[in-house]
């Protein structure tokens, strides 16, 4: 029997672990000092700066390359992190090509863009590298927030409401912090186990406590946080997944791509998880490229992203298309699953080749079978487990303001609350300002 | 965080960075948004007499050299003092003023080299409640064709007498800004504080042409086919200005005397070097010209955090620290040997440090096979020329030799003992004086 990169199934070892060590390095290597002198001697200093506008969470981005530039990274650092206290991760997972990046004036005038994202990098690795926490508590307030979920919008609001003087604590399901940035997101994307470590610097500012395996409905009741608590802001997330509604998906062998993504994120040896040889994913955002990269880092020999719409359409970016095509992704447009093919286990999926007819994707009739040992399903996630009496609004809990619920008293912010796009970097915005405002009913 | 508020001269500021008499401090509405912008003090751009304002010319005021990828290095200009009335300034500098009592606002001033002129604005000025004035004795284009500006910078004793005037006429402090376009700034720095001068300003503008179009064969900036010098400021200037600045505080006859610091200033790490060699604070113009008012803001964190790295607690604590160490090249100790090392790991084999060697230094570096360029102790002079043009930092480093140590070059034993030039054997002076 074949082994190794020809393997057949759903089969560990694909690669030699070297190899595979190799392909999970850092996606964007850090800078070295004279790099970083280099690229931040490309920033204008604009007027105004077009990239602070495109940053969710206001960065004044010319100010910390210029303090880059002058010799002082830890006080760029400084300048990031006051406004976005994950600044580390999104310097990471930042879609930067889509935000700071795009609207870079040196973009428009040359094509390639201030490398805001490795400079944000350089500056808050170099200050962690420190063992410095930059900020210090105020005095104690005395009053008491729960957080729910420990997420990038649950640990930001904490952070700020510990800062002021607020007491947190953060009820998380999970059996640890991080949210997405420990579970999802490509591992290629926060190397050397970055997650946990920016959350142990997080919490360095004291005042939050973390009770881990702990959930709306599993040990919590909203009645129950709003009686101990000042106010409570909600940070769940999108616990639930979309289902294909195609006959098969069922099978062994197919499996919701976050899974995937979580199981990789938190495995103890990437060279013993399995991964299939022809491995099929159905999407097109970001969790679909991180999932079809991943396999293929693993040593899937086929890898391919069926996507319903044309590439235009495709939430993921250019360069997120791009690393996928660049790893040796195929990426398949205007195809949709009919049905998961096997008898026993995943062996194949049918597709069936789409138009836009009216706004509406429709099948053309048009038929394509690929061969697949794995099925993987990114086509979004959904609230799950929404509290009771919250009202909610297009699937999310509603918000206004700065994460105001229907509810007095209890707020919301990241993926699972209405509004914004679903990244970190807006979900430690909203996690911020909710803190702000938890903090102004609080002091009024 | 260190504390950045300054007193200088009794005037306070949160910091020490003060917009420099320039076009950025030409108005009301520029002041107001300096200060939001954080700048703690503003030197208002030079009156003059009442009457008839000055003209400007209408068409460009400014020429400028860039460094690579078009970095603005320096900027020259022949605008002349304020064109607007002499009662609109100073309306507008009683109002900012008392909105912003906890900034300096300073008056610079420049009227004819007679009492009477002085004696006429000065009351004037006085009835603003702005906190001192600097006399314009600098600028170098224009108005010294009038016998204002460098005309008087240039002569001390015009110096001395007008500051005298001043004193005499006015109650709150006088700062007197130089002009560099002289051939030894002591002498008119010794001249303000003769005529009883509380500080010393400097530098004004250099007298310069930034460039020739050669189309036109004529000298920028170039208005109808003509040009004419003008004043040159900027980051490239900043060393020319770090000396005047060390020459004044040195000179046993000025040294301890206020310095106010103006040259190219444009990070927090130039205001230090300034202040390192005596300055009490900085002025600024090109930076904020180039950027914008809200560089301050990263002059302001930067030092903070220099200074709480360092343990300063307050600018006063490090001004003038440097002083001290600036001396005369006949008091270096010719006892201090080093040589040039190049760290091989760090190399690049770009192989600059062999040309500039080879081609104009001591050929005190071997290209080797496979690119691999080596120092040749037995000709290396320590010249540092090789360290400036490497690309790499800290890829060739000075190493001194230890006591005890042969210099391979001279043949003779290095010792730890200091020694210079007045007591060295080639030195006719000093063998003359045994």
């Amino acid at each position: 029997m074949a082994h190794g990169h020809q393997a057949s199934g759903i089969a560990a070892g694909r690669l030699p672990e070297e190899d595979i060590a190799a392909n999970f390095s850092d996606l964007h290597a850090p800078y070295a000092p004279h790099e970083a002198a280099v690229a931040a001697d490309r920033c204008y200093f604009c007027y105004d700066a077009p990239c602070v506008t495109a940053c969710p969470t206001d960065i004044d981005i010319p100010m910390f390359i210029r303090q880059i530039q002058t010799g002082q990274p830890e006080t760029a650092a400084r300048t990031i992190l006051g406004q976005n206290i994950l600044g580390g991760m999104c310097a990471r997972v930042c879609p930067t090509e889509t935000l700071c990046e795009e609207v870079c004036v040196r973009e428009t005038a040359e094509g390639k863009p201030v490398e805001i994202g490795r400079l944000q990098r350089y500056a808050t690795d170099t200050l962690m590298a420190q063992d410095v926490h930059p900020f210090t508590r105020a005095e104690p307030t005395g009053r008491r927030v729960a957080v729910v979920g420990a997420g990038p919008a649950g640990l930001s609001c904490a952070h700020r409401l510990a800062m002021l003087g607020h007491d947190v604590t953060i009820f998380e399901a999970k059996g640890k912090p991080g949210g997405l940035n420990e579970f999802g997101i490509a591992a290629y994307k926060s190397t050397d186990d970055f997650a946990a470590r920016e959350v142990d610097w997080l919490l360095r500012i004291g005042g939050i406590s973390i009770e881990t395996g702990k959930s709306l409905g599993a040990g919590l009741t909203l009645d129950g946080l709003t009686g101990g608590h000042d106010a409570v802001f909600l940070s769940i997330g999108l616990g639930g997944v979309n289902a294909l509604r195609a006959p098969g998906e069922d099978l062994p062998g197919a499996q919701d791509a976050v899974e995937f993504i979580a199981e990789l994120r938190q495995a103890d040896s990437l060279a013993a998880l399995a991964v299939g040889r022809n491995v099929v994913v159905i999407g097109g955002g970001m969790t679909a490229v991180d999932a079809a990269v991943q396999s293929k880092l693993l040593g899937a020999e086929n890898v391919t992203i069926a996507y319903r719409r044309d590439r235009a359409s495709m939430p993921a970016s250019r360069f997120e298309q791009d690393l996928a095509a660049a790893k040796g992704v195929k990426l398949m447009f205007n195809v949709m699953p009919v049905a998961i093919l096997g008898d026993g286990a995943v062996t194949g999926i049918e597709l069936e080749y789409t138009a836009v007819q009216n706004g509406r994707v429709a099948g053309t009739g048009e038929r394509v079978t690929l061969a697949a040992d794995q099925v993987f399903k990114a086509i979004g996630q959904t609230l799950d487990g929404a509290p009771d009496g919250v009202a909610l609004e297009g699937g999310k809990i509603a918000v206004t303001g700065a994460g105001r619920t229907s509810v007095a008293g209890i707020w919301a912010g990241g993926d699972c609350a209405s509004g914004g796009d679903d990244l970190t970097v807006t979900a430690v915005a909203e996690g911020r300002d909710a803190a702000m405002d938890i903090h102004s009913a609080l002091t009024a | 965080m260190a504390d950045l508020t300054t007193d200088f001269l009794g005037i306070k500021s949160p910091n020490p960075f003060w917009l420099a008499s320039a076009p950025p401090t030409d108005k009301e509405y520029n002041v107001r948004r300096a200060f939001e912008a954080g700048w703690g003090g503003v030197v208002w751009k030079t009156l003059g007499s009442e009457g008839p304002p000055v003209v400007n010319v209408n068409g460009p005021r400014y020429g400028a050299i860039y460094g690579a990828d078009r970095r603005l290095l320096g900027l020259n200009n022949i605008e002349l003092i304020t064109d607007r009335p002499l009662q609109t300034n100073l309306e507008e500098i009683t109002r900012v003023k008392k909105d912003y009592p906890d900034r300096a606002l300073i008056v610079s001033l420049m009227v004819p080299c007679d009492e009477e002129s002085w004696k006429a604005i000065l009351p004037m000025v006085e009835e603003t409640g702005a906190d001192g004035i600097e006399l314009n004795f600098g600028c170098p284009h224009g108005m010294a064709e009038r016998g204002m500006g460098s005309a008087v910078g240039q002569v001390p004793e015009y110096i001395q007498m007008v500051t005298e005037w001043c004193k005499q006429y006015y109650s709150k402090p006088v700062i007197v800004k130089l002009t560099p376009n002289i051939t030894d700034i002591r002498n008119p720095a010794r001249a303000a504080f003769a005529g009883n001068a509380d500080a010393v300003s400097l530098i004004n503008t250099i007298n310069s042409i930034i460039s020739v179009d050669l189309d036109q064969m004529a000298p920028e900036p170039m208005l109808d086919g003509k040009g004419t010098h003008g004043g040159y400021c900027g980051p490239a200037v900043k060393p020319i200005a770090l000396n005047m600045v060390a020459e004044i505080a040195r000179d046993p006859a000025t040294a301890g005397k206020p310095i106010s610091a103006i040259g190219g200033v444009t990070t927090w790490r130039d205001a230090a070097e300034f202040m390192a060699l005596g300055a009490g604070n900085v002025q600024v113009c090109t930076a904020a010209m180039t950027y914008g008012f809200r560089v301050v803001q990263e002059m302001i964190a930067g030092l903070s955090q220099w200074m709480d790295e360092k343990g300063y607690a307050s600018t006063a604590d490090f001004v003038g620290m440097a002083v001290p160490n600036v001396t005369d090249w006949q008091y270096l100790n010719l006892n201090y040997v080093t040589k040039a090392k190049i760290d091989q790991d760090a190399c690049i084999k770009c192989g600059r440090c062999y040309a500039a060697c080879e081609d104009t230094s001591h050929q005190a570096i071997w290209i080797k096979e496979d690119r691999v360029f080596e120092v040749n102790d037995a000709e290396c002079v320590a010249c540092n020329l090789c360290v400036d043009v490497c690309p790499v930092e800290n890829c060739i480093t000075m190493e001194r030799m230890k006591p005890g140590e042969v210099d391979p070059r001279t043949g003779k034993v290095v010792t730890g003992d200091y020694a210079n030039w007045t007591t060295h054997p080639n030195n006719p002076a000093a063998q003359a004086a045994e």
